[in-house]
């Protein structure tokens, strides 16, 4: 026996499988993992919020953030849509199916979705491969669809390869409760739906921002440009929630390395709304 | 209270008799009056050299051993437990560390509030009892009275022990620390009521010494926080700053830590270590964006920490006093002017 309690460590990662592992774009770039907890007690006490994280560790390489892709409805298995970009996510993406990994969660607060979101109408704003968490969020939304009024998605990528989840965004595209504006960066042979950056989409979509939230995930550049068109119809920066993306190790709001100024991204957030950002040194 | 009066041979015995119950540490002076550079374990039957001031390292190195082992696992594939991390085995034995200046022993306590829900501190916390050595002469780069303690502060002492005419009276703090007193029997004698009164009054004198009762950790919290972050003088500050972490290896009160995994021949292990905000990895993405990238951001932040950031979170100042950035900074800066200037504003 150690003289840690297993139970009440918060550095010990659950032990997990990779159950299935999709290449998401056409660069190979992103991969979706699809990972089950191993032991069937933690599988099943397993619960996380819309836009909450999670470390993935792989022992003897190190620990990385990610978000967490799957919604809470979705039971059983997490997903994880992880870019290439470093030594630890070079080293999952050189994994197989079956090999073993670790998960030390969930972490962080997540989207309010069963508080301030409720009963609003919602904006999801998406670039790239942010769109991760807010796949998480829309399920969950869709899954209590009666909580929320209208939905509105607008997602971009560069090419229609470089979108994320593209069989989901056909299904969600059929249904009529939720408004779907799926665009790419510029023409491409084969593709009929919009062209143009998110930004210029959100100010052609112009969503009201009568009792609406807008969650915004994208590159900073995208969110820079994205604010005026909103703002130009009345939004406030109350009303937009962002999720923070920063270094980190503990994850629980200790080490140090996240911190910007006062909060820690990985406790305090990775969610904030615009309008605590805009309070804070611009060192994220 | 129960306060036991050794003379400078008893301290010495009941040391070595401590030996019995664990490992005793003093700081390793190489004779009187002279710094010590850190920590020593005693092996017979003496009291150590006291110098004044502290010793060169923090008496943080015990409670966040460079490096402190998360975990063990086997990297070798294919085997049931294979990368499965498994907690590190018992075996810790207590060590009993002698003459912790108030203001190291007040860092312990410090840091034990953003460290509230950590396992590894907290039980490094229980296998570490800390025996005070409180303050006779405060040096040059002294400032604890400044950030809320005291010359004679007892805060995360167990015991505390204050050298009166020749003699040394040791006071529990704990019910730890009564028990060490326990094992004095027949070595020190019970103070008489004139030396408790001694002490007493030599408490209250030094609450009341220089820079008692000014509480900038209050007049800062008061502040509004990005008035403090853009103040004007971060950018001649920095540029003095060669930015080699000396200040936060040497503060009791840095509490950073990195976490790496090592393996070797099939084996591994997760361990997390001291690191520094001053340095740009600290804080750089994989993405190669940096988010205190520059110099002025990384100094900045080391101080706002302190000064500004952890006060609004936890209360006091993250900082004690003990005035080793002040002594061991290679380019003189000094962290009682950077107060005055964030007062001043």
């Amino acid at each position: 026996m150690s003289y840690i309690s297993k139970t009440k460590n918060p550095y010990r990662p659950y032990p997990a499988r990779l159950d299935q592992i999709k290449v998401e774009t056409e660069d190979g770039n992103l991969k979706t993992f699809r990972i089950v907890l191993e032991d069937e007690r933690e599988r099943e006490a397993w619960n996380h919020n819309a836009g909450q994280f999670a470390m993935l560790s792989l022992a003897g390489k190190g620990e990385i953030p990610i978000g967490i892709a799957s919604s809470p409805t979705e039971k059983g298995h997490l997903l994880f849509t992880v870019n290439r970009a470093g030594v630890v996510t070079t080293a999952l993406h050189n994994m197989r199916e079956g090999d073993r990994i670790g998960v030390r969660g969930p972490l962080g607060n997540g989207f309010p979705v069963d508080t301030d979101l409720k009963g609003k109408n919602i904006v999801i704003i998406a670039g790239g491969f942010a769109f991760t968490t807010l796949r998480a969020t829309l399920i969950y939304m869709l899954e209590n669809r009666d909580n929320y009024g209208k939905i509105t998605v607008i997602y971009g990528a560069r090419t229609p390869g470089m979108l994320l989840y593209r069989d989901e965004l056909r299904a969600w595209q059929a249904r009529d409760d939720v408004e779907m504006h799926v665009t790419i960066d510029r023409e491409a042979p084969g593709w009929d739906g919009l062209v143009g950056f998110v930004p210029t989409i959100a100010g052609e979509v112009a969503p009201s921002p009568e009792n609406a939230a807008a969650l915004i995930c994208g590159p900073p550049i995208m969110i820079k440009f994205t604010m005026p068109p909103l703002e130009k119809v009345g939004w406030t920066d109350e009303q937009v929630y962002l999720s923070l993306e920063n270094r980190m190790k503990c994850g629980i709001g200790i080490c140090g390395h996240c911190s910007v100024g006062p909060v820690y991204v990985c406790n305090d957030g990775p969610v904030f709304t615009r309008s605590q950002v805009r309070k804070l040194p611009v060192e994220y | 209270m129960k306060v036991l009066k050794f003379d400078r041979k008893g301290m010495g015995k009941w040391l070595a008799r401590l030996g019995e119950k664990g490992n005793v540490y003093v700081p390793a002076s190489s004779k009187e009056g002279k710094t010590a550079i850190g920590w020593r374990k005693l092996e017979s039957a003496e009291m150590p050299p006291v110098s004044p001031g502290v010793p060169a390292r923090p008496v943080k190195n015990f409670l966040l051993p460079q490096p402190e082992v998360l975990f063990r696992f086997s990297t070798r594939p294919g085997k049931e437990d294979s990368f499965i991390p498994r907690e590190p085995e018992p075996g810790q034995v207590d060590n009993i560390i002698f003459g912790v200046r108030p203001c190291d022993a007040r860092s312990i306590m410090l840091n034990a509030m953003p460290y509230e829900n950590d396992p590894y501190y907290q039980a490094r916390m229980e296998h570490n009892i800390i025996i005070g050595l409180t303050c006779g002469e405060p040096c040059s780069t002294c400032f604890c009275s400044w950030t809320g303690g005291s010359p004679m502060g007892t805060d995360g002492c167990d015991l505390s022990v204050t050298e009166l005419e020749g003699a040394f009276m040791a006071r529990a703090i704990t019910r730890r620390g009564e028990k060490l007193l326990e094992e004095a029997a027949g070595i020190a004698v019970e103070a008489d009521h004139d030396a408790v009164e001694g002490l007493e009054k030599m408490s209250a004198t030094a609450v009341a010494g220089a820079g008692s009762g000014t509480a900038p950790e209050r007049a800062l919290r008061e502040r509004d926080l990005m008035e403090l972050y853009n103040a004007p003088f971060w950018q001649d500050l920095a540029e003095r700053c060669i930015n080699c972490g000396a200040c936060t290896f040497l503060c009791p009160t840095c509490y950073c830590f990195d976490i790496q995994d090592e393996t070797l021949h099939g084996k591994g292990r997760r361990i997390r270590y001291q690191d520094s905000c001053m340095f740009p990895l600290f804080t750089l993405h994989a993405s190669g964006h940096n988010p205190r990238g520059q110099k002025v951001q990384r100094v900045r932040n080391r101080f706002m920490h302190k000064l500004k950031y952890f006060p609004d979170r936890f209360g006091p100042l993250s900082c004690v006093g003990c005035g080793r950035c002040v002594r061991d900074c290679p380019v003189n800066i000094d962290i009682r002017e950077v107060m005055g200037k964030l007062l001043a504003l």
